[in-house]
């Protein structure tokens, strides 16, 4: 479904070249769950974001459904099919959650309908549909109407920069099942989700540790879990929090 | 009531009428009343002296309104009209006020609309003025109301004022004196674009105690266009004041806000807020995940944020 060949990204920085993702070759099958995990600043997020195109490749090519899609904008990959819940999710003044879910579903929506994706990501619908998506709502809040509007758009392949962070353990049991339902929703999708949370590296089909702008692991779950049990790859929720307290 | 394509288009566009309105009614076109009525409960007198109407709203009306839009399609005419609304105690009205004016000619059109409002005990009114402008001609369309409000105890008046379109020039005051628990709520929604100008200044008078004005205006300042934000609350007894002024600056805008408070009473409590910026690119950037365009995302956070 997507394939990642020898992408690199760089930056210049007070006149130095700084290279981030140092060719990375990555292919995401078809209908897989694949959790990109590694340390902090290893380059998860900036691949993220390479291949929605908000950021831009400096080298190499991202392929979705065989189509060179490298040069293309961030609404054309969408419009392909490509979705992406950010780690750190945008307020707007005056833009409702049903006009948000709307503009995301691309057709209008019916309350009803949009209901029910607020509902699977454990927010009371009837509560938040007519709220403004700006600064009345908690982070944690603002993070599930996030998902949501993924969950609306339907993708062919999902993209979640962190999508655990700010969500509380009782919703995170939700979060993993709402993964799985879109699995079965659309025919032959993929999910590819940025997390070092254990639970969620245990519902992947597929494990990659991206360290220092390359892929330093990639493999089943099976087989990279074990590796990585105890690292800054795979934490469980306490040690998050911890981590969060520091 | 005769009225061509573009008046009835204005017409739309101002105060959301098709045809003549249920209730009271005057409608202004092109200098001259086109259509009046007035019922049992509200009298609408034209005035002898100068150019305007007195609008008289029995006490104890409620659940009526009283429209009284304004249209221009003559190129070069420039009016000032008066009216003053006096509503008596107890009333619950709507008011839907507007200017809508087309003009394709080389002359400059003008419409000044003075407006008093001398609002009784308990009563509680809505103001509607939406303000709109169109036509290709070289002639300015420029609107210039003045708005004053006197509010005697325990009254409630909200204030929608938008302007949206098409209004080269535009010079705004409002100005309110409030009594004991008397509220005041303004929600003004503005947009300018090409090389047009508005001037919106508010000056607010809490003299009553218990008396609360919430003056918010939301801005979009586009291409080479000049907004100035002028809103003094003056709090002279235990009272509750808030103004905020929200700005969105694009293209070459220019936005100039003054938010300003007088507290002459140890128990006023005035605040103000504003806040000046272009779109952030993150909001543009979520729009484009979601499939738009740049343009259509901007719009989309415009429409939003005028809404």
């Amino acid at each position: 479904m997507l394939e990642l060949k020898d992408l690199s990204f760089s930056v210049t920085i007070d006149g130095q070249r700084k290279d981030i993702i140092k060719n990375i070759n990555l292919n995401i099958p078809k209908s897989s769950l694949v959790v990109i995990t590694g340390p902090n600043g290893g380059g998860k997020s900036t691949t993220a974001k390479l291949i929605m195109g908000i950021e831009r490749a400096t080298g190499g090519s991202i392929v979705f459904n065989g189509e060179d899609i490298t040069g293309k904008s961030v609404t054309e990959r969408a419009k392909l099919g490509i979705g992406f819940a950010f780690q750190q999710p945008v307020r707007f003044k005056g833009i409702k959650v049903l006009d948000l879910l709307r503009i995301a579903s691309g057709k209008r929506l019916s309350t009803v309908g949009a209901c029910q994706y607020l509902s699977e990501v454990g927010l009371c619908a009837r509560d938040y549909i007519g709220r403004e998506i700006n600064s009345s709502l908690s982070g944690g809040e603002l993070k599930r109407i996030e998902i949501a509007t993924v969950l609306a758009r339907n993708p062919q392949l999902s993209i979640f920069d962190e999508p655990e962070a700010g969500i509380d353990l009782w919703s995170f049991q939700n979060l993993i099942e709402a993964f799985s339902r879109m699995r079965k929703t659309v025919k032959d999708s993929s999910i590819l989700i940025i997390s070092h949370q254990e639970r969620i590296l245990e519902i992947a089909d597929e494990i990659v540790v991206i360290k220092d702008g390359t892929v330093d692991r990639h493999g089943k779950r099976e087989e990279i879990l074990p590796h990585i049990i105890g690292t800054s790859s795979a934490v469980t929720e306490c040690r998050a929090a911890d981590k969060k307290g520091d | 009531m005769q009225l061509d394509e573009i008046q009835k288009r204005l017409l739309l566009e101002v105060a959301d009428l098709h045809s003549v309105p249920e209730g009271a009614y005057n409608i202004r076109a092109n200098g001259a009343s086109a259509g009046r009525q007035s019922t049992e409960n509200i009298e609408i007198v034209p005035k002898t002296d100068v150019s305007g109407l007195e609008i008289r709203i029995k006490p104890g009306t409620r659940n009526e309104s009283v429209h009284i839009p304004v249209v221009m399609t003559e190129s070069g005419l420039k009016e000032v009209v008066y009216n003053d609304f006096y509503i008596g105690d107890d009333c619950d009205v709507v008011i839907v006020a507007g200017c809508g004016i087309d003009n394709c000619g080389r002359q400059d059109s003008q419409h000044d609309g003075v407006h008093r409002f001398f609002v009784g005990k308990n009563a509680k009114i809505k103001y509607v003025e939406k303000h709109y402008g169109s036509g290709s001609g070289e002639g300015k369309r420029i609107l210039n109301p003045v708005t004053e409000v006197y509010q005697k105890e325990n009254s409630s008046v909200t204030m929608e004022m938008v302007q949206i379109k098409g209004v080269d020039d535009t010079e705004r005051m409002t100005k309110a004196v409030l009594e004991e628990g008397a509220k005041l709520v303004v929600r003004e929604r503005l947009m300018t674009h090409a090389e047009q100008r508005a001037i919106s200044a508010y000056s607010v008078e809490l003299n009553g105690k218990k008396s609360s004005a919430d003056v918010v205006s939301r801005s979009v300042a586009r291409d080479d266009s000049y907004q100035k934000f002028d809103a003094k609350i003056i709090g002279n007894a235990a009272c509750h004041g808030h103004t905020e002024c929200d700005s969105i600056i694009m293209d070459h805008g220019r936005i100039l806000a003054v938010p300003g408070l007088e507290a002459n009473d140890i128990d006023a409590e005035l605040v103000h807020e504003a806040a000046i910026g272009k779109i952030a690119g993150e909001q543009i950037i979520k729009l484009m995940t979601l499939g738009l365009t740049e343009s259509e995302a901007e719009e989309q956070i415009i429409n939003g944020f005028l809404q």
